[in-house]
Protein backbone atom coordinates (compact mmCIF):
# COMPACT_ATOMS: atom_id res chain seq x y z
CA UNK A 1 0.00 0.00 0.00
CA UNK A 2 2.32 2.82 1.07
CA UNK A 3 4.72 1.27 2.41
CA UNK A 4 7.60 3.21 3.05
CA UNK A 5 6.39 5.57 5.54
CA UNK A 6 6.88 6.06 9.67
CA UNK A 7 4.65 7.64 12.13
CA UNK A 8 4.34 9.54 15.31
CA UNK A 9 1.40 9.72 17.28
CA UNK A 10 -1.51 10.20 15.74
CA UNK A 11 -5.02 12.20 16.15
CA UNK A 12 -8.02 10.50 15.78
CA UNK A 13 -11.12 12.41 15.06
CA UNK A 14 -14.63 11.31 15.00
CA UNK A 15 -16.87 12.37 12.47
CA UNK A 16 -20.21 12.40 13.26
CA UNK A 17 -21.99 15.51 13.55
CA UNK A 18 -21.60 19.19 11.63
CA UNK A 19 -18.95 20.43 13.83
CA UNK A 20 -16.92 17.60 13.37
CA UNK A 21 -16.20 18.64 10.48
CA UNK A 22 -14.72 22.03 11.73
CA UNK A 23 -12.83 20.14 13.85
CA UNK A 24 -11.37 17.89 11.11
CA UNK A 25 -10.06 20.55 9.15
CA UNK A 26 -8.30 22.74 11.96
CA UNK A 27 -7.05 19.30 13.30
CA UNK A 28 -5.46 19.01 9.80
CA UNK A 29 -4.43 22.77 9.05
CA UNK A 30 -2.34 22.45 12.44
CA UNK A 31 -0.32 19.66 11.87
CA UNK A 32 0.50 21.05 8.56
CA UNK A 33 1.46 23.76 10.13
CA UNK A 34 3.39 22.06 12.23
CA UNK A 35 4.98 20.09 9.56
CA UNK A 36 6.23 23.10 7.59
CA UNK A 37 4.26 23.19 5.06
CA UNK A 38 3.86 26.46 2.90
CA UNK A 39 0.32 27.96 3.03
CA UNK A 40 -0.23 26.72 -0.24
CA UNK A 41 0.22 23.27 1.09
CA UNK A 42 -1.34 23.75 3.46
CA UNK A 43 -4.22 24.84 1.75
CA UNK A 44 -4.29 21.48 -0.67
CA UNK A 45 -4.22 19.09 2.14
CA UNK A 46 -7.02 21.03 4.46
CA UNK A 47 -9.20 20.78 1.25
CA UNK A 48 -8.40 17.31 0.43
CA UNK A 49 -9.31 16.57 4.14
CA UNK A 50 -12.77 18.66 3.91
CA UNK A 51 -13.76 16.13 0.81
CA UNK A 52 -12.90 13.18 2.61
CA UNK A 53 -14.82 13.81 5.97
CA UNK A 54 -17.59 15.73 4.22
CA UNK A 55 -18.09 12.29 1.92
CA UNK A 56 -18.05 10.12 5.17
CA UNK A 57 -20.28 12.81 7.17
CA UNK A 58 -22.84 12.33 4.29
CA UNK A 59 -22.01 9.23 2.45
CA UNK A 60 -20.49 7.41 5.03
CA UNK A 61 -23.62 7.67 7.81
CA UNK A 62 -19.93 9.31 9.83
CA UNK A 63 -16.89 7.78 10.66
CA UNK A 64 -12.98 8.73 11.67
CA UNK A 65 -10.16 10.92 10.91
CA UNK A 66 -7.00 10.14 11.45
CA UNK A 67 -4.32 12.71 10.80
CA UNK A 68 -0.35 11.86 11.01
CA UNK A 69 2.89 13.38 10.52
CA UNK A 70 5.17 11.06 8.82
CA UNK A 71 8.47 10.50 7.19
CA UNK A 72 9.46 8.48 4.64
CA UNK A 73 12.82 6.60 3.55
CA UNK A 74 14.62 9.64 2.35
CA UNK A 75 13.28 11.49 5.30
CA UNK A 76 10.85 13.32 3.62
CA UNK A 77 7.79 15.29 6.00
CA UNK A 78 4.52 14.59 5.05
CA UNK A 79 0.83 14.14 6.08
CA UNK A 80 -0.96 11.22 6.09
CA UNK A 81 -4.83 11.49 6.35
CA UNK A 82 -7.21 8.53 7.01
CA UNK A 83 -10.79 8.57 6.40
CA UNK A 84 -12.70 5.52 7.81
CA UNK A 85 -16.40 5.00 7.45
CA UNK A 86 -18.88 2.14 8.09
CA UNK A 87 -21.16 3.25 5.68
CA UNK A 88 -22.56 1.36 2.12
CA UNK A 89 -19.26 1.16 0.54
CA UNK A 90 -18.66 2.83 -3.07
CA UNK A 91 -20.16 0.56 -5.66
CA UNK A 92 -19.18 2.63 -8.69
CA UNK A 93 -15.82 3.81 -7.71
CA UNK A 94 -15.05 4.71 -11.60
CA UNK A 95 -17.95 7.10 -10.84
CA UNK A 96 -17.01 8.18 -7.49
CA UNK A 97 -14.19 9.09 -8.68
CA UNK A 98 -15.55 11.83 -11.16
CA UNK A 99 -15.37 15.45 -9.85
CA UNK A 100 -17.80 16.43 -7.24
CA UNK A 101 -16.55 19.92 -7.90
CA UNK A 102 -17.32 20.24 -11.36
CA UNK A 103 -21.16 17.82 -11.65
CA UNK A 104 -23.22 21.50 -10.48
CA UNK A 105 -26.00 18.80 -10.08
CA UNK A 106 -25.17 15.58 -8.35
CA UNK A 107 -23.40 15.76 -4.98
CA UNK A 108 -21.09 13.50 -6.15
CA UNK A 109 -17.81 12.15 -3.98
CA UNK A 110 -15.27 14.04 -5.60
CA UNK A 111 -12.99 11.65 -5.10
CA UNK A 112 -10.75 12.78 -8.38
CA UNK A 113 -10.33 16.16 -7.40
CA UNK A 114 -9.37 15.17 -4.06
CA UNK A 115 -6.77 12.77 -5.73
CA UNK A 116 -5.33 15.63 -7.94
CA UNK A 117 -4.63 17.48 -4.26
CA UNK A 118 -2.15 14.29 -2.75
CA UNK A 119 0.65 12.63 -3.34
CA UNK A 120 -0.46 9.08 -2.69
CA UNK A 121 -3.92 7.93 -2.73
CA UNK A 122 -5.58 5.02 -1.77
CA UNK A 123 -9.00 3.84 -1.61
CA UNK A 124 -10.27 0.83 -0.09
CA UNK A 125 -13.76 -0.21 -0.65
CA UNK A 126 -16.65 -2.74 -1.25
CA UNK A 127 -19.96 -2.93 -0.85
CA UNK A 128 -21.92 -3.41 2.27
CA UNK A 129 -18.39 -3.13 4.23
CA UNK A 130 -17.41 0.75 4.17
CA UNK A 131 -14.95 2.86 2.44
CA UNK A 132 -11.62 3.83 4.15
CA UNK A 133 -9.42 6.26 2.05
CA UNK A 134 -5.92 6.71 2.99
CA UNK A 135 -3.69 10.37 1.65
CA UNK A 136 -0.39 11.64 2.17
CA UNK A 137 1.17 14.89 0.76
CA UNK A 138 4.66 15.17 1.09
CA UNK A 139 6.63 18.18 1.92
CA UNK A 140 8.46 19.27 -1.69
CA UNK B 1 -26.78 29.19 17.43
CA UNK B 2 -25.62 30.63 14.13
CA UNK B 3 -26.54 34.34 13.83
CA UNK B 4 -26.65 34.73 10.26
CA UNK B 5 -24.11 36.15 7.68
CA UNK B 6 -25.17 39.60 7.38
CA UNK B 7 -25.82 41.34 4.10
CA UNK B 8 -25.56 44.72 3.33
CA UNK B 9 -27.34 47.00 0.67
CA UNK B 10 -25.85 49.26 -0.99
CA UNK B 11 -28.37 51.24 -3.41
CA UNK B 12 -28.91 48.27 -5.46
CA UNK B 13 -26.39 46.21 -4.93
CA UNK B 14 -26.32 43.52 -2.09
CA UNK B 15 -22.84 43.12 -0.40
CA UNK B 16 -22.86 39.79 1.81
CA UNK B 17 -19.25 37.72 2.97
CA UNK B 18 -19.04 34.33 3.48
CA UNK B 19 -16.99 33.21 6.44
CA UNK B 20 -14.40 30.35 7.13
CA UNK B 21 -16.66 27.93 9.12
CA UNK B 22 -19.45 27.96 6.59
CA UNK B 23 -22.38 25.08 7.80
CA UNK B 24 -25.38 23.76 5.52
CA UNK B 25 -27.89 25.34 7.79
CA UNK B 26 -25.79 28.78 7.43
CA UNK B 27 -25.10 28.49 3.78
CA UNK B 28 -28.91 28.11 3.20
CA UNK B 29 -30.17 30.55 5.28
CA UNK B 30 -27.91 32.74 3.31
CA UNK B 31 -28.61 31.60 -0.07
CA UNK B 32 -32.26 32.05 0.95
CA UNK B 33 -32.83 35.53 2.28
CA UNK B 34 -30.17 36.70 -1.02
CA UNK B 35 -32.88 35.00 -3.54
CA UNK B 36 -35.63 36.63 -1.45
CA UNK B 37 -34.03 40.44 -1.53
CA UNK B 38 -33.21 40.11 -4.65
CA UNK B 39 -36.90 39.45 -5.75
CA UNK B 40 -38.01 41.51 -3.03
CA UNK B 41 -35.90 44.81 -3.26
CA UNK B 42 -35.09 44.69 -6.92
CA UNK B 43 -31.73 44.06 -6.62
CA UNK B 44 -29.34 44.22 -9.67
CA UNK B 45 -25.87 42.98 -8.19
CA UNK B 46 -24.79 41.06 -5.39
CA UNK B 47 -20.90 40.97 -4.36
CA UNK B 48 -20.10 37.99 -1.78
CA UNK B 49 -16.63 38.80 -0.27
CA UNK B 50 -14.72 35.28 0.01
CA UNK B 51 -11.75 37.28 1.58
CA UNK B 52 -12.25 35.06 4.76
CA UNK B 53 -12.48 31.64 2.94
CA UNK B 54 -9.28 29.88 3.85
CA UNK B 55 -9.98 27.08 1.45
CA UNK B 56 -12.96 26.32 -1.00
CA UNK B 57 -14.02 22.81 -1.19
CA UNK B 58 -17.00 21.62 -3.61
CA UNK B 59 -19.52 22.42 -1.04
CA UNK B 60 -18.89 25.73 -0.93
CA UNK B 61 -17.97 25.39 -4.42
CA UNK B 62 -21.22 24.19 -5.52
CA UNK B 63 -23.34 27.13 -2.79
CA UNK B 64 -21.28 29.74 -5.22
CA UNK B 65 -22.03 28.31 -8.15
CA UNK B 66 -25.98 27.60 -7.23
CA UNK B 67 -25.97 31.22 -5.97
CA UNK B 68 -24.91 32.61 -9.54
CA UNK B 69 -27.09 30.95 -10.94
CA UNK B 70 -30.23 31.79 -9.45
CA UNK B 71 -29.05 35.13 -9.55
CA UNK B 72 -28.79 35.06 -13.30
CA UNK B 73 -32.08 34.11 -13.58
CA UNK B 74 -33.72 36.48 -11.68
CA UNK B 75 -31.76 39.05 -13.84
CA UNK B 76 -28.93 39.88 -11.47
CA UNK B 77 -25.13 39.75 -11.67
CA UNK B 78 -23.27 37.93 -9.27
CA UNK B 79 -19.86 38.88 -8.05
CA UNK B 80 -16.95 36.65 -5.72
CA UNK B 81 -14.96 39.29 -4.45
CA UNK B 82 -11.54 38.78 -2.85
CA UNK B 83 -10.46 35.58 -3.22
CA UNK B 84 -7.19 33.79 -1.76
CA UNK B 85 -4.03 33.36 -3.81
CA UNK B 86 -3.49 29.91 -2.07
CA UNK B 87 -7.21 29.29 -2.82
CA UNK B 88 -7.39 30.22 -6.17
CA UNK B 89 -4.17 27.54 -7.09
CA UNK B 90 -5.43 24.97 -5.32
CA UNK B 91 -9.13 25.09 -7.21
CA UNK B 92 -6.39 25.26 -9.96
CA UNK B 93 -4.72 22.39 -9.46
CA UNK B 94 -8.09 20.49 -8.48
CA UNK B 95 -9.17 22.13 -12.35
CA UNK B 96 -12.16 23.52 -11.28
CA UNK B 97 -13.47 26.69 -13.52
CA UNK B 98 -16.14 27.98 -11.32
CA UNK B 99 -18.22 28.20 -13.96
CA UNK B 100 -20.79 31.36 -14.78
CA UNK B 101 -19.35 32.68 -11.26
CA UNK B 102 -17.19 36.08 -12.04
CA UNK B 103 -14.63 36.88 -9.79
CA UNK B 104 -13.41 40.47 -8.57
CA UNK B 105 -9.62 40.74 -6.71
CA UNK B 106 -11.93 43.00 -3.83
CA UNK B 107 -14.99 44.39 -3.18
CA UNK B 108 -14.10 47.67 -4.37
CA UNK B 109 -12.74 46.32 -7.65
CA UNK B 110 -16.73 44.18 -7.67
CA UNK B 111 -18.28 47.44 -7.12
CA UNK B 112 -16.73 49.68 -10.23
CA UNK B 113 -17.39 46.31 -11.99
CA UNK B 114 -21.33 46.61 -11.32
CA UNK B 115 -20.85 50.43 -11.81
CA UNK B 116 -20.81 51.91 -8.97
CA UNK B 117 -18.45 54.77 -9.60
CA UNK B 118 -17.26 56.57 -6.16
CA UNK B 119 -19.66 59.96 -5.70
CA UNK B 120 -17.01 62.56 -6.27
CA UNK B 121 -19.30 65.09 -6.54
CA UNK B 122 -20.74 64.94 -3.21
CA UNK B 123 -18.55 67.89 -1.62
CA UNK B 124 -20.62 69.85 -4.28
CA UNK B 125 -23.90 68.34 -4.12
CA UNK B 126 -26.95 70.52 -2.65
CA UNK B 127 -27.80 69.16 0.29
CA UNK B 128 -31.26 66.25 -0.13
CA UNK B 129 -34.44 68.19 0.96
CA UNK B 130 -35.48 66.81 4.35
CA UNK C 1 21.64 -14.87 12.01
CA UNK C 2 20.28 -17.41 14.47
CA UNK C 3 20.37 -17.41 18.22
CA UNK C 4 21.99 -13.31 18.51
CA UNK C 5 18.51 -11.73 18.57
CA UNK C 6 17.53 -13.23 22.17
CA UNK C 7 17.19 -11.63 25.09
CA UNK C 8 20.55 -12.05 27.02
CA UNK C 9 22.37 -10.46 24.13
CA UNK C 10 19.92 -7.63 23.72
CA UNK C 11 20.36 -7.29 27.31
CA UNK C 12 23.66 -7.07 27.47
CA UNK C 13 23.24 -4.22 24.35
CA UNK C 14 20.62 -2.69 26.26
CA UNK C 15 23.12 -2.48 29.26
CA UNK C 16 26.44 -1.03 27.24
CA UNK C 17 24.29 1.62 25.55
CA UNK C 18 22.89 2.84 29.06
CA UNK C 19 25.66 2.41 31.28
CA UNK C 20 28.44 3.52 28.92
CA UNK C 21 26.37 5.86 27.44
CA UNK C 22 28.59 9.43 27.76
CA UNK C 23 31.55 7.38 26.94
CA UNK C 24 29.91 6.31 23.83
CA UNK C 25 28.90 9.89 22.67
CA UNK C 26 32.14 11.12 23.99
CA UNK C 27 33.51 9.25 21.16
CA UNK C 28 31.08 9.98 19.13
CA UNK C 29 31.73 13.76 19.33
CA UNK C 30 35.41 13.30 19.79
CA UNK C 31 37.48 12.95 16.65
CA UNK C 32 35.63 15.89 15.77
CA UNK C 33 35.31 18.17 18.32
CA UNK C 34 35.59 21.84 18.18
CA UNK C 35 32.54 24.47 18.19
CA UNK C 36 30.43 21.32 17.19
CA UNK C 37 31.22 19.02 19.75
CA UNK C 38 28.43 20.01 22.07
CA UNK C 39 25.74 19.56 19.31
CA UNK C 40 27.20 16.36 18.65
CA UNK C 41 27.29 15.21 21.67
CA UNK C 42 23.74 15.72 22.13
CA UNK C 43 23.15 14.05 19.05
CA UNK C 44 24.83 10.89 19.97
CA UNK C 45 22.63 10.86 23.30
CA UNK C 46 19.67 11.37 21.18
CA UNK C 47 20.86 8.51 19.34
CA UNK C 48 21.76 6.11 22.05
CA UNK C 49 18.58 6.77 23.84
CA UNK C 50 16.42 5.83 21.57
CA UNK C 51 18.81 3.08 20.48
CA UNK C 52 18.91 1.28 24.09
CA UNK C 53 15.01 1.62 23.85
CA UNK C 54 14.70 0.10 20.72
CA UNK C 55 16.85 -2.73 22.12
CA UNK C 56 14.99 -3.40 25.17
CA UNK C 57 11.48 -3.42 23.21
CA UNK C 58 10.39 -6.43 21.38
CA UNK C 59 11.36 -5.32 17.44
CA UNK C 60 13.17 -7.65 15.82
CA UNK C 61 16.65 -5.90 15.78
CA UNK C 62 17.11 -6.32 12.04
CA UNK C 63 13.89 -4.20 11.43
CA UNK C 64 14.52 -1.45 14.42
CA UNK C 65 16.29 0.74 12.24
CA UNK C 66 13.12 0.83 9.48
CA UNK C 67 10.25 0.42 12.06
CA UNK C 68 10.99 2.15 15.48
CA UNK C 69 10.23 5.59 15.19
CA UNK C 70 12.21 7.58 17.60
CA UNK C 71 15.63 5.91 15.96
CA UNK C 72 14.47 6.62 12.36
CA UNK C 73 13.42 9.96 13.71
CA UNK C 74 17.25 10.52 15.43
CA UNK C 75 19.05 9.18 12.25
CA UNK C 76 16.92 10.91 9.53
CA UNK C 77 17.63 14.21 11.65
CA UNK C 78 21.16 13.72 12.53
CA UNK C 79 21.86 13.15 8.32
CA UNK C 80 19.84 16.06 7.68
CA UNK C 81 21.86 18.65 9.72
CA UNK C 82 25.55 17.37 8.26
CA UNK C 83 23.38 17.43 4.83
CA UNK C 84 22.45 20.93 5.58
CA UNK C 85 26.06 21.68 7.01
CA UNK C 86 27.05 20.52 3.43
CA UNK C 87 29.04 17.55 4.93
CA UNK C 88 30.52 14.40 2.83
CA UNK C 89 27.90 11.52 2.45
CA UNK C 90 30.32 8.83 3.85
CA UNK C 91 31.05 11.45 7.07
CA UNK C 92 27.51 10.42 8.83
CA UNK C 93 28.31 6.85 7.56
CA UNK C 94 31.51 6.64 8.89
CA UNK C 95 30.69 8.06 12.33
CA UNK C 96 27.62 5.77 12.85
CA UNK C 97 30.73 3.20 11.95
CA UNK C 98 32.69 4.57 14.05
CA UNK C 99 30.09 4.24 17.13
CA UNK C 100 30.11 0.55 16.08
CA UNK C 101 34.03 0.50 17.07
CA UNK C 102 33.18 2.05 20.54
CA UNK C 103 30.04 -0.44 21.36
CA UNK C 104 32.10 -3.23 20.24
CA UNK C 105 34.98 -2.09 23.05
CA UNK C 106 32.03 -1.60 25.41
CA UNK C 107 30.15 -5.41 24.53
CA UNK C 108 33.92 -6.43 25.67
CA UNK C 109 34.03 -4.72 28.68
CA UNK C 110 30.58 -5.88 29.93
CA UNK C 111 31.12 -9.53 29.57
CA UNK C 112 33.80 -12.30 29.63
CA UNK C 113 31.58 -15.00 28.27
CA UNK C 114 32.72 -15.00 24.82
CA UNK C 115 29.99 -16.84 22.78
CA UNK C 116 27.87 -13.80 23.99
CA UNK C 117 30.36 -11.19 23.38
CA UNK C 118 30.30 -12.67 19.49
CA UNK C 119 26.77 -12.54 19.83
CA UNK C 120 26.28 -9.21 20.92
CA UNK C 121 29.13 -8.13 19.04
CA UNK C 122 27.13 -9.52 15.74
CA UNK C 123 24.16 -7.84 17.15
CA UNK C 124 25.26 -4.51 17.09
CA UNK C 125 27.24 -4.84 13.97
CA UNK C 126 23.73 -5.36 12.11
CA UNK C 127 22.35 -2.48 14.13
CA UNK C 128 24.83 -0.59 12.84
CA UNK C 129 24.95 -1.29 9.56
CA UNK C 130 21.63 -0.70 8.83
CA UNK C 131 21.59 2.50 10.81
CA UNK C 132 24.40 4.00 8.53
CA UNK C 133 22.40 2.84 5.17
CA UNK C 134 20.05 5.02 6.17
CA UNK C 135 21.80 7.83 6.84
CA UNK C 136 23.33 7.57 3.69
CA UNK C 137 19.84 7.42 2.02
CA UNK C 138 18.32 10.16 3.88
CA UNK C 139 21.94 12.39 3.23
CA UNK C 140 21.37 11.69 -0.56
CA UNK C 141 17.66 12.58 -0.23
CA UNK C 142 18.22 15.72 1.71
CA UNK C 143 20.47 17.00 -1.13
CA UNK C 144 18.04 17.22 -3.97
CA UNK C 145 15.75 18.62 -1.48
CA UNK C 146 18.69 21.18 -0.86
CA UNK C 147 19.59 21.08 -4.55
CA UNK C 148 15.67 21.38 -5.64
CA UNK C 149 15.55 24.37 -3.11
CA UNK C 150 17.91 26.60 -4.24
CA UNK C 151 16.62 25.64 -7.71
CA UNK C 152 13.27 27.13 -6.99
CA UNK C 153 14.69 30.15 -5.27
CA UNK C 154 16.37 30.60 -8.56
CA UNK C 155 13.36 30.23 -10.26
CA UNK C 156 11.97 33.31 -8.14
CA UNK C 157 14.40 35.32 -8.61
CA UNK C 158 14.64 34.76 -12.42
CA UNK C 159 11.33 35.29 -13.08
CA UNK C 160 10.34 39.06 -11.59
CA UNK C 161 7.00 40.58 -11.82
CA UNK C 162 6.97 43.91 -12.76
CA UNK C 163 4.53 46.91 -12.73
CA UNK C 164 4.10 48.30 -15.89
CA UNK C 165 1.38 50.69 -15.16
CA UNK C 166 -0.98 51.44 -12.52
CA UNK C 167 -3.11 48.43 -12.06
CA UNK C 168 -0.97 46.31 -14.75
CA UNK C 169 1.31 43.18 -14.11
CA UNK C 170 4.39 42.09 -16.47
CA UNK C 171 5.75 38.85 -15.93
CA UNK C 172 8.54 37.66 -18.43
CA UNK C 173 9.26 34.01 -18.84
CA UNK C 174 12.63 33.09 -19.95
CA UNK C 175 13.23 29.42 -20.72
CA UNK C 176 10.98 26.28 -20.50
CA UNK C 177 7.50 26.83 -18.70
CA UNK C 178 7.91 23.12 -16.73
CA UNK C 179 5.78 21.96 -13.26
CA UNK C 180 8.40 23.45 -11.09
CA UNK C 181 8.61 26.78 -12.62
CA UNK C 182 4.82 27.31 -13.48
CA UNK C 183 4.43 27.04 -9.57
CA UNK C 184 6.64 29.32 -8.75
CA UNK C 185 5.23 32.02 -11.12
CA UNK C 186 1.55 31.53 -10.45
CA UNK C 187 2.69 32.08 -7.04
CA UNK C 188 4.61 35.24 -6.70
CA UNK C 189 1.98 37.05 -9.91
CA UNK C 190 -0.65 35.66 -7.80
CA UNK C 191 0.46 37.28 -4.28
CA UNK C 192 1.60 40.53 -6.40
CA UNK C 193 -1.81 40.78 -8.03
CA UNK C 194 -3.54 40.83 -4.77
CA UNK C 195 -0.39 43.04 -3.50
CA UNK C 196 -1.03 45.67 -6.29
CA UNK C 197 -4.67 45.64 -6.82
CA UNK C 198 -3.65 44.50 -10.50
CA UNK C 199 -6.38 44.14 -13.25
CA UNK C 200 -4.40 42.67 -16.25
CA UNK C 201 -1.30 40.49 -15.83
CA UNK C 202 0.60 39.89 -19.04
CA UNK C 203 2.53 36.97 -19.29
CA UNK C 204 5.05 37.55 -21.95
CA UNK C 205 6.14 34.29 -23.46
CA UNK C 206 9.26 36.14 -25.58
CA UNK C 207 11.86 33.88 -24.23
CA UNK C 208 10.05 30.35 -24.05
CA UNK C 209 12.01 28.66 -26.49
CA UNK C 210 9.26 25.60 -27.33
CA UNK C 211 5.43 25.67 -26.45
CA UNK C 212 3.88 21.82 -26.71
CA UNK C 213 0.81 20.47 -25.44
CA UNK C 214 2.56 20.36 -21.46
CA UNK C 215 3.63 23.99 -21.79
CA UNK C 216 0.15 25.27 -23.19
CA UNK C 217 -1.28 23.43 -20.11
CA UNK C 218 1.31 25.13 -17.64
CA UNK C 219 -0.20 28.64 -19.51
CA UNK C 220 -3.63 27.98 -18.94
CA UNK C 221 -3.68 27.04 -15.54
CA UNK C 222 -2.09 30.05 -15.00
CA UNK C 223 -4.70 31.68 -16.69
CA UNK C 224 -6.69 29.83 -14.73
CA UNK C 225 -5.92 31.30 -11.43
CA UNK C 226 -5.05 35.06 -12.37
CA UNK C 227 -8.90 34.91 -13.51
CA UNK C 228 -9.90 33.09 -10.08
CA UNK C 229 -8.64 36.46 -8.20
CA UNK C 230 -10.25 38.50 -10.73
CA UNK C 231 -7.78 39.88 -12.72
CA UNK C 232 -7.38 39.10 -16.53
CA UNK C 233 -4.50 38.03 -18.20
CA UNK C 234 -2.68 38.84 -21.46
CA UNK C 235 -0.26 36.15 -23.10
CA UNK C 236 1.94 38.43 -25.24
CA UNK C 237 5.44 37.17 -27.32
CA UNK C 238 3.44 34.81 -29.47
CA UNK C 239 6.18 34.49 -31.92
CA UNK C 240 4.37 33.23 -35.78
CA UNK C 241 6.44 29.61 -35.29
CA UNK C 242 4.77 29.59 -32.00
CA UNK C 243 1.24 30.38 -33.12
CA UNK C 244 1.84 28.03 -35.97
CA UNK C 245 2.52 25.13 -33.37
CA UNK C 246 -0.16 25.54 -31.22
CA UNK C 247 -2.44 25.67 -33.75
CA UNK C 248 -1.34 22.64 -35.45
CA UNK C 249 -1.09 20.81 -31.85
CA UNK C 250 -5.05 21.93 -31.82
CA UNK C 251 -4.48 23.53 -28.40
CA UNK C 252 -7.37 25.82 -27.90
CA UNK C 253 -6.41 29.21 -27.07
CA UNK C 254 -9.56 30.79 -28.38
CA UNK C 255 -10.66 31.83 -24.50
CA UNK C 256 -7.44 34.30 -24.05
CA UNK C 257 -6.49 37.52 -25.06
CA UNK C 258 -2.72 36.90 -26.95
CA UNK C 259 -0.91 39.44 -28.72
CA UNK C 260 2.35 39.37 -30.42
CA UNK C 261 4.36 42.04 -28.30
CA UNK C 262 4.47 43.25 -25.62
CA UNK C 263 3.54 47.18 -26.34
CA UNK C 264 0.44 45.12 -28.02
CA UNK C 265 -0.44 43.84 -24.98
CA UNK C 266 0.00 46.72 -22.95
CA UNK C 267 -2.26 48.82 -25.24
CA UNK C 268 -4.49 46.07 -24.67
CA UNK C 269 -4.69 45.80 -21.18
CA UNK C 270 -5.32 50.01 -21.10
CA UNK C 271 -8.62 49.43 -22.83
CA UNK C 272 -9.51 46.26 -20.57
CA UNK C 273 -8.76 48.87 -17.99
CA UNK C 274 -11.02 51.46 -19.26
CA UNK C 275 -13.48 49.10 -20.03
CA UNK C 276 -13.62 47.59 -16.99
CA UNK C 277 -17.74 47.49 -16.85
CA UNK C 278 -17.89 45.65 -19.95
CA UNK C 279 -16.97 41.31 -20.60
CA UNK C 280 -13.74 40.99 -21.98
CA UNK C 281 -13.48 39.40 -25.65
CA UNK C 282 -10.50 37.58 -27.23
Amino acid sequence: MLPDERTTPSGEHPVRVEEDLLSARHAVRAAAVAAGFSIVDQTKIVTAASELVRNAYIHGGGGTMTVESVRDSGGRRGIRLQVRDEGPGIADVEQAMTDGFSTGAGLGHGLGGTRRLVDDFDLDTEPGRGTTVTVVRWKP
Amino acid sequence: MNAGLPILRLGDILLGGLLSDLDDKTALAFTDELTARIANEGIRGVIVDISRLEIIDSFVARVLMQLAGTGRLLGTRMIVAGMRPAVALTLTELGLQLTGVRTALNAEQAMELLGWRRPVEAAEEAPHAS
Amino acid sequence: MLGTDDSQVRTVLARVLEEDRSALARDWAGPEAGDGSHELRREAAELLAALRNAVTGTLPVSRIVDQDPAVRDALTSLSERRARAGAQPSATAMAILALKRTMLGAIERHTDDSALRYRAALLANELLDSAGVLTFEVYSAGRERIIREQHNQMLELSTPVVRLWRHVLAVPLIGTLDSARTQVVMNSLLESIQANEARVAIIDITGVPTVDTAVAHHLLQTVSAVRLMGAECVISGIRPSIAQTITQLGIDLSHIVTRGSLADALATAMQLLGDSARPVTG
